[in-house]
């Protein structure tokens, strides 16, 4: 069996080792359903479709995808078991990517136990499935963009909180690049350039576009090359952290 | 046959020097005791070896392997016993050791067959199906060594293999070593110097990242100081503690 695979089934079976595994498909339904239903008012809309839901979900995963990806690399490096593995007879990017697509698994996982939402939605009424599906898979894609940041984030440190802390950090600096005030206060001083740059780089700007149904496939190429990058930069973290 | 080779290794972490310019040489059927004080430098230089540190200057060699340019090629022949002997807490030993195996390439049916000897020789049965977090430091140890040898390499690097093992244990691990030692190349480090007179060909002593001899037990032996016998011993010591001390303490300057 591939080097990647093998990883990926043990680090997948390694989340579900202890409670916390539970408690985090927990806390992501009871969460997402609350928002779905009071914050947004999902029923009070009148509407057949699920923006209620996806509405929330970068800053749902801006703090759940940190939690699921922290301990990606800093446990191996606090267990010591980092040694174990980068003195196997594979390439760094089998295990990074290995790793990644565990934590991503687990969050589709998650994002699949939101399915009684959609019956009960086609049950009420007469959504556009095929929307309901791209956005699905928007939200999938960006919940890999904040764990590949988060699993990068983790290979620096040996210690998960501040793995937490630092991707939660750098996930919303992702999330914020399209507000206004963000570029209101970049804008005075930087070339035009950088200004669009900076709110190219937005998640809530790309998923959006997915929820809205349309042009989404930028959008997904937005997430798909930012999960290949930060995945890099996370091998080049491991390179590094082996010259200091 | 040169198995293990290290040229002039320098490794610094910031300021402080590690490992300052080590090199020597392990031949096939050599088992080389790795000794010195705390710190002196044994476990960064067997981590570079290894290829899990890349070293500030000079290289090193695993079967003609430059273990950070061709690092693949260098870890399929050898196997690592990495200090405290980490391993995946929340999975059973057995699960551990067949995912190593797996991850080293090996097949269904010549991990059933390593494993199941490995097993019998390290006396891992009774533990087989226990979650690791749950094991004695001990097996855990065993564990590590399991992992180490599970697809037959051509080197081993053992970072303290006998530390926290029973003295039955200890026994069997050190019978283990000679058993493999004919045709393999082994680096042992260890603090148990009795070790070193029972299984190892050759001893290299560093101390505060140098090399302060590179011999064997019985040459070293020979560095020792003449004792005064004016002098009552409070607590007693074999003549290699004697060497031991004398050549790190020199180091000191003290
Ligand atoms: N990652 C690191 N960063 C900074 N210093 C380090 C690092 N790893 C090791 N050192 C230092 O390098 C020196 C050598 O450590 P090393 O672990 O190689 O010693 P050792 O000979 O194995 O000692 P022991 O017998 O206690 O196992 C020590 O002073 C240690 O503090
Ligand atoms: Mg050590």
């Amino acid at each position: 069996m591939s080097k990647t695979l093998l990883v990926f089934r043990r680090e997948f079976a390694g989340y579900f080792a202890t409670p916390l595994a539970t408690v985090f498909l927990v806390v992501f339904l009871a969460v997402s359903a609350g928002m779905t239903f009071f914050v947004a008012n999902f029923f009070d809309r009148g509407q057949a479709d699920m923006n209620a839901f996806f509405l929330w979900h970068p800053w749902l995963y801006l703090v759940l995808m940190p939690a699921i990806g922290m301990r990606l690399w800093a446990e191996e490096r606090r267990s010591g078991t980092i040694e174990l593995l980068m003195t196997l007879p594979v390439r760094p990017w089998q295990l990074v990517v290995g790793k990644w697509l565990a934590a991503w698994a687990f969050a589709g996982l998650a994002l699949a136990l939101s399915a009684p939402l959609w019956i009960t939605v086609n049950y009420l009424g007469s959504p556009d499935n095929g929307v309901i599906l791209a956005c699905y898979i928007g939200s999938w894609l960006m919940a890999g963009s904040f764990l590949a940041i988060s699993a990068c984030v983790s290979a620096l440190t040996k210690n998960q909180v501040l793995a937490f802390i630092g991707a939660v950090v750098a996930g919303f600096v992702f999330v914020m690049a399209g507000f206004d005030l963000v570029l209101a206060a970049v804008r005075p001083w930087a070339p035009d350039i950088v200004v669009q740059a900076i709110a190219s780089m937005s998640f809530i700007g790309h998923f959006q576009r997915i929820t809205d149904g349309v042009l989404e496939v930028p959008a997904l190429v937005f997430f798909i090359s930012l999960i290949v990058f930060a995945l890099w930069l996370n091998v080049q973290a491991l390179d590094a952290r082996k010259a200091a | 046959m040169v198995l293990v080779e290290t040229r002039a290794l320098v490794k610094r972490f910031g300021a402080f020097t590690a490992v300052d310019g080590i090199s020597f040489k392990v031949e096939r059927g050599e088992v080389v005791g790795f000794l010195g004080p705390n710190g002196a430098g044994k476990s960064t230089t067997m981590k570079v070896i290894a290829g899990f540190l890349e070293p500030t200057e000079g290289s090193a060699y695993v079967a003609g392997h430059d273990s950070q340019l061709d690092p693949v090629a260098a870890r399929q022949r050898l196997g690592y016993l990495p200090e405290g002997a980490p391993a995946y807490p929340d999975m059973t030993v057995g699960a551990f050791l067949e995912f190593v195996a797996a991850m080293r390439g090996l097949s269904k049916p010549t991990t059933r067959e390593r494993l199941g000897e490995l097993v019998e020789r390290i006396d891992l049965a009774e533990v087989w199906g226990r979650r690791i977090e749950a094991l004695s430091k001990g097996f855990k140890r065993r564990v590590g060594i399991a992992q180490a040898l599970v697809h037959d390499p051509d080197v081993l690097i053992l970072d303290e293999p006998t530390d926290g093992l029973d003295p039955n244990q200890k026994h069997e691990m050190r019978e283990l070593i000679r058993t493999l030692a004919p045709n393999k190349a082994i680096v042992v480090s260890t603090h148990i110097l009795e070790e070193v007179e029972a299984i190892c060909t050759r001893a290299i002593i560093i101390a505060r990242g140098k090399l302060m001899a590179d011999s064997t037990p019985a040459e070293i032996l020979a560095r020792a100081p003449a004792r005064d016998p004016a002098i009552q011993q409070l607590v007693r010591t074999t003549p290699l503690e004697d060497a031991f001390r004398h050549i790190t303490l020199e180091s000191a300057g003290s």
